[in-house]
């Protein structure tokens, strides 16, 4: 059971990419084609490359990246509140990473969107994994991810008021009691189950 | 959902089949009755559930019609809480992220930071990393194995496993001072050194440890009653794997050859000889199999770093970065200061952003931070590996048999401290 396999998703050059600086080739595959929806590039201090996407544009970037450049495994997805930073116009930043199994590199997109409209494009209908993701970035920031299936929050409560990682939520802030859910969709059988 | 109240429809009988149905003579005996979807919840505190993962279950006789899972009981704010203390205070919560591999959390968030603030640590702190990863990722497989042994009705795998896994804490213990929640490492490397005569203790224990995984794989590998649970169980297809963004033994399983200590090798693990093993079908006993392998491996790449680690210092000399030796702290004024900077303030991270990944017992486990330049992360995100990987398991169980959850359930090993953050 040992060895990489003969699956088409294994490349054989499987160590080449190592000690390679980070490279650019799907950003510039992106600008390329699609040079309308790429607002910004640079390097972070890092190395890592980072191309800022417009909202209207990332259903057809993420697709291209899929189909056309084996971008395949998704990684995560999460925002950043830049409330407190030096440059908070707009004041959310949606970063993405998405991995090529054959090229052995990420690629980091961004979409920023403002306070006074938070909602992105979901790539839910592309990518299943992004699906758990944007539920937590809704969770947590209060984005909205327009064409999501099911966009309820992923590890708070229904109940919860606000969106806790936002800057101007106070680390110790309070949340109201919840009254108990009325329990309508459990079946007890037949009898009062205890209840007269 | 439909209404629970009403009766389904009752299901047509379908006409039995001579060839494919041993009964299909006594088909006119059976009784067609009339059923309806019955919904139950799994957890939020069943033992099948480890972590605390509540499963609503649609049952259609013995078949799940639909699942939904909600997570989020152990909730704990790791993100928020990074964010209103200083970089290596943010250790212990890294913990309890993966508080079956705590180290692994650790040294994964340390090597995010340092790549971060670029730092090089010393030779011997990298070796240390490793040996202490694959400590704990055999420790991680060994709670795996063990469970889902377990929770297939064979409860001696389950003692050696945990038998193992004391022998592991104590070496653990020996060398952090605790048994579950590290808190071991540093930004620019380590904490405090091998102790005296560890590494032989290691080899011992390596020894037996290996004496019970083989153990383990003699009750179940070949045992009729787990193959028949696990094979062709909770099966997944390399492509959908990919699509839910499975990394780790869980991917390779599917036959997906993919190992972040391969593909870009962190600390020294390039130096270090062994095989990821890969797997075919993506189904639990595959699951199953890739742990027990990767085990061995790692008991291979422990005995090589031990042979292999170099003298030398264990953390850097920058007291911008590590406290200063404790003489020069109470003898002189810029060991003070140093140390009360350090303290008060933190590390002083470069504004900057990063996304950094290694290898966990459970996959790539990703960390993008953000710094502003203060002594605090500005915003701290965790990939956690067995967040994706339980986000598929709804769509790979439903239409399959309630019993095939369970196996299904363990060998993705979800661990609730990390998906629920």
């Amino acid at each position: 059971m040992t060895g990489p396999g003969a699956h088409p998703y294994n490349a054989p050059d499987s160590i080449a990419s190592i000690g390679a600086p980070l490279s650019t080739f799907a950003l510039d595959r992106i600008t390329a084609q699609f040079p309308e929806a790429v607002a910004e590039r640079y390097l972070d201090r890092t190395g890592g490359a980072w191309a800022v996407i417009h909202a209207e544009h990332l259903p057809k970037v993420a697709a291209f990246l899929k189909n056309d450049l084996d971008f395949k495994l998704f990684t995560s997805i999460d925002a950043v509140d830049r409330l407190h930073l030096a440059e908070s116009d707009p004041r959310f930043e949606i970063v993405y990473f998405i991995y090529s199994l054959s090229r052995h590199e990420h690629v980091r997109l961004k979409v920023r969107v403002s306070e006074a409209r938070p909602e992105v494009p979901s790539i839910t209908p592309l990518f299943k994994g992004a699906d758990w993701w944007e539920r937590f970035v809704w969770d947590f920031y209060g984005i909205r991810f327009s064409g999501h299936p099911d966009l309820r929050r992923v590890l708070l409560y229904e109940e919860f008021q606000g969106h806790p990682l936002r800057k101007d939520y106070a680390l110790r802030d309070r949340q109201p009691l919840v009254p108990e859910r009325p329990i309508k969709d459990i079946f007890r059988g037949p009898g009062t189950s205890g209840v007269s | 959902m439909a209404d629970p109240h009403k009766p389904a429809s009752p299901p047509a009988p379908e006409a039995p089949n001579p060839d494919t149905d041993a009964y299909a003579h006594e088909a006119e005996l059976e009784a067609h009755l009339q059923t309806k979807r019955m919904y139950i919840n799994m957890g939020p505190s069943h033992p099948a559930t480890h972590g605390t993962v509540r499963l609503k279950v649609e049952l259609e006789g013995e078949n799940i019609a639909s699942m939904d899972c909600e997570i989020g009981f152990l909730h704990r704010g790791f993100q928020k809480s990074c964010e209103n203390v200083t970089w290596t205070q943010c250790l212990p919560y890294t913990d309890r992220l993966n508080y079956v591999s705590a180290m692994m959390n650790n040294f994964g968030f340390l090597n995010a930071v340092e790549k971060l603030i670029g730092l090089e640590i010393p030779e011997r702190a990298q070796y240390i990393r490793v040996i202490g990863s694959e400590l704990h990722r055999i420790h991680d497989h060994l709670t795996c194995v063990g469970a889902t042994g377990m929770e297939l009705g064979g409860f001696a795998p389950f003692l050696f496993a945990v038998e193992a896994r004391e022998l592991i804490m104590d070496r653990v213990a020996e060398l952090t001072g605790a048994r579950l929640t590290t808190n071991f490492g540093r930004i620019g490397g380590m904490n405090r050194d091998l102790p005296e005569g560890w590494s032989e203790k290691v080899i011992k224990t390596l020894d037996k440890v290996m004496e019970h995984v083989t153990e383990i794989d003699g009750l179940l590998t070949r045992n009729r009653i787990f193959v028949d649970r696990t094979k062709d169980t909770g099966v997944i297809s390399a492509e959908d794997a990919i699509d839910w963004g499975w990394t780790g033994p869980c991917l390779r399983a599917c036959g997906i050859n993919y190992d972040i200590r391969k593909t870009k090798p962190y600390w020294v693990y390039d130096r270090l000889d062994f095989d990821v093993p890969v797997g075919e079908h993506g189904d639990n006993y595959d699951r199953y199999l890739m742990r027990i392998e990767e085990m061995k491996q790692s008991n291979r790449i422990i005995r090589q770093a031990l042979r292999q680690i170099p003298s030398g210092p264990i953390i850097l000399d920058d007291w911008r970065i590590a406290l200063p030796p404790k003489p020069e702290v109470y003898g002189t004024i810029e060991g003070v200061i140093s140390h009360f900077k350090l303290v008060m303030e933190g590390i002083q991270v470069p504004a900057g952003e990063v996304y950094d990944c290694t290898e966990a017992a459970n996959g790539e486990l990703g960390w993008y931070m953000v710094s502003d330049g203060g002594g605090r992360p500005y915003k701290v995100h965790v990939r956690a590996p067995g967040y994706p990987i339980l986000s598929a398991v709804p769509s790979i169980i439903k239409g399959k048999m309630l019993a095939d959850l369970i196996p299904t359930f363990d060998t993705i090993n979800m661990i609730g401290g990390e998906v629920e953050q």
